[in-house]
C-alpha cells in the first residue's frame, strides 16, 4: 500500500524551492480544480506582484469527440498581460500531459510569454505526450485501476488521496 | 349465390337481438331459411352483424390518384366491414356535376365491394355562391348536399340553399364551423395550442355556426345532418334542437371520440384535423352523447393523405386521418369506456347511419339486403402501415394495439372480403 | 414520440428545440457554460478551438439579420465553420419540401443545423429525420418558441439579479404570437421565480395563457408594482391590420414603456427588450437609453449563450 506524503509539507517545499527564482516578470496559473486550491496556497507564499490566475481548459481538450463538454467548466480568469511573462503553470498531478497541452494552447490564446515553468505537487508517470514538469514536489507511483487526487477538507487543508478511477 | 352463416352470435341493434344464430342469404337478400346452401360459413366465436355503414369516407378520385384510388380505398373498406360508404363531394373536381356523380358510381359499381353514396355539393365548385342542380345530381344517385370542410360564410346563400333543398326534401349535410373565426387556425384555441404556439379555432367557431343553421332549419324546415361535432357546447345545442323535435341529425368522427388536443404531443401532424381534436372536456362530452344516442352515428371520415402532405410543419400538414379499417375496433373501444352493450355499440356505425341515409340496410332482417359482417371483438392487433390495406397510412393510432377484426365480409349476398 | 426529442437515451441534450420540457440541470448547464464563455468574447484571441473541422449550417427560413449574424459569430468563435442559407430565395419557393432541403444539406456534412421557420413545430419535424451525429438548434419557429433567446434572457436577469428565487417579471406586450414571451415563461418557471406576469390587451393575450404558470395583467401600472425584471415585447405593425389594435399610438399610450410607468417597477429594476425596438411604440427612448436598460448586454450575452448551447449539443 503507497504511503502518500503530506500535500501541506510537499506545498511549503515547492515553494522553498520557488522563491529564490521568481522575478518581477514571474506569474502564476493554476489549472482548476486541484491545481487552483495550489496555486492559491502558493502563490502568497512565493509574494508575486502580479495577481493569480486561474484555468480551465474545458475549450481545449483534446477528447470532446468523444466525451461532449463536461458539466461546469469554470470561467478562466488571466487578470494580467500574458506577453512577456515568465509563467508558472500549476497542476496537482501530471500524468498523461493531455491536460498541460490543452493549458498551453490556451495559455498562447492570451499572448506569448517568454517561458512557462510546470509546477506539480505529485508526477505519477504514464506520459502519453512529450511533456515534463520543472518542480515536481513528490513520484507517485498508482496501482492499476486507482487515481490519484488532491482533496481540499472543510478545513482548508489540502490531502493527496488514491480513490477508484471509477469514482465521481 | 345461397350462403348459411351458422354458429354465430347474432346481433341485430335494429331490432335489439344479440344471442346465439344463423342466417340465410339468398338473391342478395336476407332470407328465412332456406333449404341447400351453395356455401356454409362457420361462424364459432365470431359476431355477426350488419354491414357497417360509413357516413363520411374518401375516396379520392375523382382528381386525388396520387393519393389513393378507388381500388385501395374499397378494399379496405371492405376489409373493415363497411359495407356502405357515403362519399363527401370534395373530390377535384367536386362532385357538382352529374357527369361526374355517374362515373364515380359506375366505377365503384364495377368494383362489387361496397355499396357507395356519393354526397353532391351545395354550391357549384363548393365555393358557397351559386346553387348546384340538386335535382339533376339526386338523379344522378346523390343522396344528400354538402359543403365537405369548404367554407360557406355568405348566410344569405346558406338560407336559400336550406330553403331550396328543403322544397324538394333533400337532406343537407353540413359542418358547423363560422369560416373567418376558424380562418387559418389549425388547432383547438385553448392552453395545448397556447403551448406550441398554434394558431386555434375556439370552440365557439362551432357553436356559432351550429346556432346559426338550427336557427334556419326551424326557418326552412330542411333535414339537415351536421357532420364532426368536436364540441361540448355543440353537444347542448343537439340536445336542445331535439327536444325540440327539429329535424336534425349528426355524426362525431371516431378519432373524436378518442383524442384530444393533448395528443398533439410534440406536434404530431397524424392529429391534423378538421374540426380540430379539442379538450379533454369536449372529448367527454362527444363520448357521453354518443352512448346517449343525442349524437346519432359514429364514422371514420376517412382521409388518406400521402407521406408527402404529412411529413410537413403542423400547420403546412393536409388535414385527415385513414379510417375505415380502424372504424370497428375503436368503435369496440369507445362503447367498452361508457359500458355499452355490443348492440347498443354497433347500432352507431349500423342502424342509426341507415336511418339518416334512408337505406334499407343496416339491419338482419328478412328481406333486407344482405349487407353483413363477421368479426372477431376480442382479436387484437397492431396498427402499422403494412397492414392496412388503404393507401393513407396517416393515423394517429399507428402502433396502438386495437381489438376488433373483420373475419368475413358481405355485400349484395356476395363475399367481397375474408381473412 | 413519447421521449422529449431534444434529449437523447442517456438525457442529455442533443438538440435545442424549445425551453419547455427541459429538466432544470440542463438549464443550469447551459447558464453555466455561457458564464465561462462570456471570458473568452473578453480577451484579444475570441476563439476556442472546440468545433473545429464542424459545419453549423443556418438555415433561415424566416428572414433575420440580427439573429443570424449572432449565431454566426458564436460559432466562428467556436472555430467551426459556417454557412448560410437564405431559403426564402432558393429551393422552398421552387417547391422543394422542408425535409428534402435538410435531406440535400446532410449530404453535404452538416453537424448543426441552426433552423428558423414561420411554422411552430418545424425544427421538431426536421430533429425527427436528421442522422445521429446531426444536431438542431431552434432559431425561433412561428409563435413556439425561441429557446436561444429565452436563455439569454434567463442568463441576462440571473447577471444583474443573481438568482430567481424572489422575482418579480413582467412581460409587456404581444404575448399572443411571441415565442420569445413563451420560451422565457417556460425558462422563468423551471428556474423558480416565483412571480411571471404577463401585460397586455385581451386581444394579444393568448387563450389559457394562465395555464403556463403567469398571473394576467390588462392594466400596466398595476402589473408593474414592484417588478424587479421588465420585459418589453416587440409589436409588429401587421397587428393594427389584423384588428387585434387600433393604432401604434393608442397601444403606446396603454402599455408603451414610459419612465413614469418604469417608476411604479423596483428602483432597480431592469428593462430588457428581444430587439429590434420600435421607440416610441412599445418603449420610450429615454428608457431604452436609461439606466435600467440592459438592452444593449443582452446582445453581447447572446453570443456566449449561443456558444454554450452549440458545444453541448455537439458534443453529445
Amino acid at each position: 500500500m503507497t504511503r502518500l506524503p503530506e500535500a501541506e509539507r510537499l506545498c511549503e517545499q515547492l515553494a522553498a524551492e520557488l522563491k529564490p527564482r521568481v522575478g518581477p516578470k514571474s506569474a502564476m496559473v493554476g489549472l482548476y480544480t486541484g491545481g487552483a486550491w495550489l496555486a492559491e496556497r502558493l502563490h502568497p507564499m512565493l509574494g508575486l506582484k502580479t495577481p493569480l490566475g486561474l484555468m480551465d481548459i474545458a475549450f481545449y481538450r483534446d477528447d470532446y469527440a468523444a466525451r461532449g463538454l463536461k458539466h461546469d467548466p469554470k470561467r478562466t480568469k488571466i487578470p494580467f498581460d500574458v506577453n512577456g511573462s515568465e509563467l508558472l503553470l500549476v497542476d496537482d498531478v501530471l500524468y498523461s500531459g493531455r491536460t498541460v497541452r490543452a493549458a498551453m494552447n490556451e495559455l498562447f490564446d492570451y499572448g506569448r510569454p517568454a517561458s512557462i515553468s510546470l509546477v506539480v505537487l505529485a508526477d505519477r508517470g504514464g506520459r502519453q505526450l512529450p511533456i515534463c514538469a520543472q518542480y515536481v514536489g513528490t513520484r507517485v507511483e498508482v496501482p492499476p485501476g486507482m487515481r490519484l487526487t488532491l482533496k481540499k477538507q472543510d478545513s482548508g487543508k489540502l490531502t493527496l488521496a488514491l480513490e477508484s478511477e471509477r469514482a465521481t | 349465390m345461397r350462403l348459411h352463416i351458422k354458429n354465430a352470435r347474432v346481433i341485430d341493434p335494429a331490432s335489439g337481438k344479440d344471442g346465439a344464430g344463423e342466417l340465410f342469404i339468398a338473391d342478395g337478400k336476407i332470407s328465412k331459411e332456406i333449404s341447400k346452401a351453395d356455401r356454409v360459413i362457420d361462424a364459432k366465436g365470431l359476431v355477426l352483424a350488419p354491414g357497417f355503414i360509413d357516413l363520411a369516407a374518401r375516396l379520392r378520385e375523382p382528381g386525388y390518384e396520387y393519393k389513393a384510388t378507388l381500388e385501395s380505398e374499397m378494399e379496405a373498406a371492405v376489409a373493415g366491414g363497411v359495407t356502405s360508404l357515403a362519399c363527401p363531394p370534395d373530390t377535384d373536381p367536386p362532385l357538382d356535376e352529374p357527369g361526374l356523380v355517374d362515373m364515380l358510381r359506375r366505377r365503384a359499381k364495377a368494383l362489387a365491394r361496397a355499396r357507395v353514396y356519393p354526397i353532391g355539393a351545395l354550391t357549384v365548385k363548393l365555393a358557397g355562391e351559386g346553387l348546384t342542380e340538386m335535382g339533376q345530381l339526386t338523379d344522378a344517385g346523390c343522396v344528400a348536399f354538402s359543403q365537405a370542410n369548404a367554407p360557406l360564410p355568405d348566410t344569405q346563400v346558406l338560407w336559400r340553399a336550406l330553403q331550396y333543398a328543403a322544397t324538394f326534401g333533400y337532406p343537407v349535410w353540413l359542418r358547423a364551423e363560422d369560416a373567418w373565426l376558424a380562418k387559418a387556425g389549425v388547432a383547438h384555441d385553448g392552453e395545448i395550442a397556447t403551448r406550441l404556439g398554434l394558431p386555434g379555432i375556439p370552440a365557439f367557431a362551432e357553436t356559432i355556426a351550429l346556432a346559426t343553421i338550427i336557427e334556419l332549419v326551424r326557418a326552412t324546415g330542411a333535414r339537415v345532418h351536421i357532420c364532426r361535432l368536436s364540441s361540448a357546447g355543440a353537444v347542448d345545442l343537439i340536445r336542445r334542437a331535439k327536444e325540440e323535435k327539429l329535424p336534425v341529425t349528426c355524426d362525431v368522427g371516431v378519432h373524436h371520440a378518442h383524442l384530444c388536443d393533448l395528443d398533439l404531443g410534440y406536434f404530431d401532424p397524424n392529429c391534423r384535423l378538421e374540426p380540430p381534436l379539442r379538450s379533454q372536456r369536449d372529448r367527454d362530452a362527444l363520448a357521453r352523447a354518443l352512448a346517449e344516442g343525442v349524437v346519432d352515428c359514429l364514422c371514420s371520415d376517412h382521409t388518406p393523405v400521402d407521406e408527402d402532405g404529412k411529413h410537413r410543419p403542423f400547420s403546412q400538414a393536409e388535414p385527415g386521418a385513414t379510417g375505415l379499417e380502424l372504424l370497428l375496433p375503436l368503435t369496440l373501444k369507445w362503447g367498452q369506456a361508457q359500458k355499452l352493450s355490443l348492440a347498443a355499440t354497433l347500432a352507431r356505425i349500423t342502424s342509426e347511419p341507415a336511418r339518416v341515409l334512408g337505406i334499407a340496410s343496416g339491419r338482419l332482417a328478412a328481406g333486407a339486403p344482405a349487407d353483413v359482417v363477421i368479426f372477431d371483438p376480442a382479436a387484437s392487433f397492431t396498427v402499422a402501415a403494412a397492414s392496412l390495406r388503404s393507401q393513407g397510412k396517416n393515423t394517429p393510432f399507428l402502433g396502438y394495439e386495437l381489438a376488433g377484426r373483420v373475419r368475413c365480409t358481405i355485400v349484395d349476398g356476395k363475399v367481397v372480403y375474408e381473412s | 414520440m413519447q421521449r422529449n426529442p431534444q434529449l437523447n437515451e442517456k438525457g442529455e441534450l442533443q438538440h435545442l428545440l424549445s425551453i419547455e420540457g427541459l429538466p432544470r440541470e440542463i438549464l443550469l448547464q447551459i447558464l453555466d457554460t455561457a458564464e465561462s464563455f462570456a471570458g473568452v468574447t473578453e480577451r484579444e484571441v475570441k476563439k476556442v478551438p472546440l468545433l473545429r473541422g464542424k459545419s453549423v449550417f443556418n438555415l433561415f427560413f424566416e428572414p433575420s439579420t440580427r439573429t443570424r449574424t449572432t449565431f454566426e459569430i458564436a460559432a466562428k468563435r467556436l472555430s467551426a465553420d459556417v454557412i448560410n442559407l437564405n431559403i426564402t430565395v432558393s429551393s422552398a419557393t421552387k417547391g422543394e419540401s422542408l425535409l428534402d432541403t435538410v435531406a440535400n444539406l446532410s449530404a453535404m456534412q452538416a453537424d448543426i443545423f441552426v433552423v428558423r421557420h414561420e411554422s411552430s413545430g418545424a425544427p421538431f419535424l426536421i430533429a425527427r429525420h436528421v442522422k445521429p451525429h446531426e444536431h438542431v438548434i431552434n432559431a425561433g419557429d412561428g409563435r413556439h418558441s425561441h429557446p436561444t433567446q429565452g436563455l439569454l434572457d434567463l442568463f441576462t436577469i440571473r447577471h444583474y439579479k443573481k438568482d430567481f428565487s424572489g422575482l418579480t417579471v413582467a412581460i409587456v406586450g404581444d404575448v399572443l404570437h411571441s415565442r420569445v414571451a413563451r420560451s422565457l415563461i417556460h425558462g422563468l418557471t423551471t428556474l423558480g421565480a416565483p412571480e411571471v406576469r404577463v401585460i397586455g390587451p385581451q386581444t394579444l393575450l393568448p387563450a389559457g395563457v394562465e395555464a403556463l404558470g403567469v398571473r394576467v395583467f390588462h392594466d400596466m401600472r398595476e402589473g408593474l408594482a414592484d417588478c424587479d425584471v421588465v420585459v418589453m415585447l416587440r409589436l409588429q405593425s401587421e397587428r393594427m391590420r389584423g384588428a387585434l389594435l387600433p393604432s401604434a399610438q393608442e397601444y403606446f399610450k396603454h402599455y408603451g414603456l414610459t419612465a413614469d410607468k418604469l417608476a411604479l417597477a423596483k428602483r432597480d429594476a431592469i428593462v430588457m427588450h428581444p430587439g429590434p425596438m420600435n421607440r416610441g411604440v412599445e418603449i420610450d427612448s429615454t428608457v431604452a437609453d436609461g439606466p435600467h436598460s440592459v438592452i444593449l448586454p443582452q446582445v453581447t450575452f447572446g453570443i456566449a449563450v449561443r456558444m454554450a448551447v452549440m458545444s453541448i449539443v455537439a458534443g453529445n
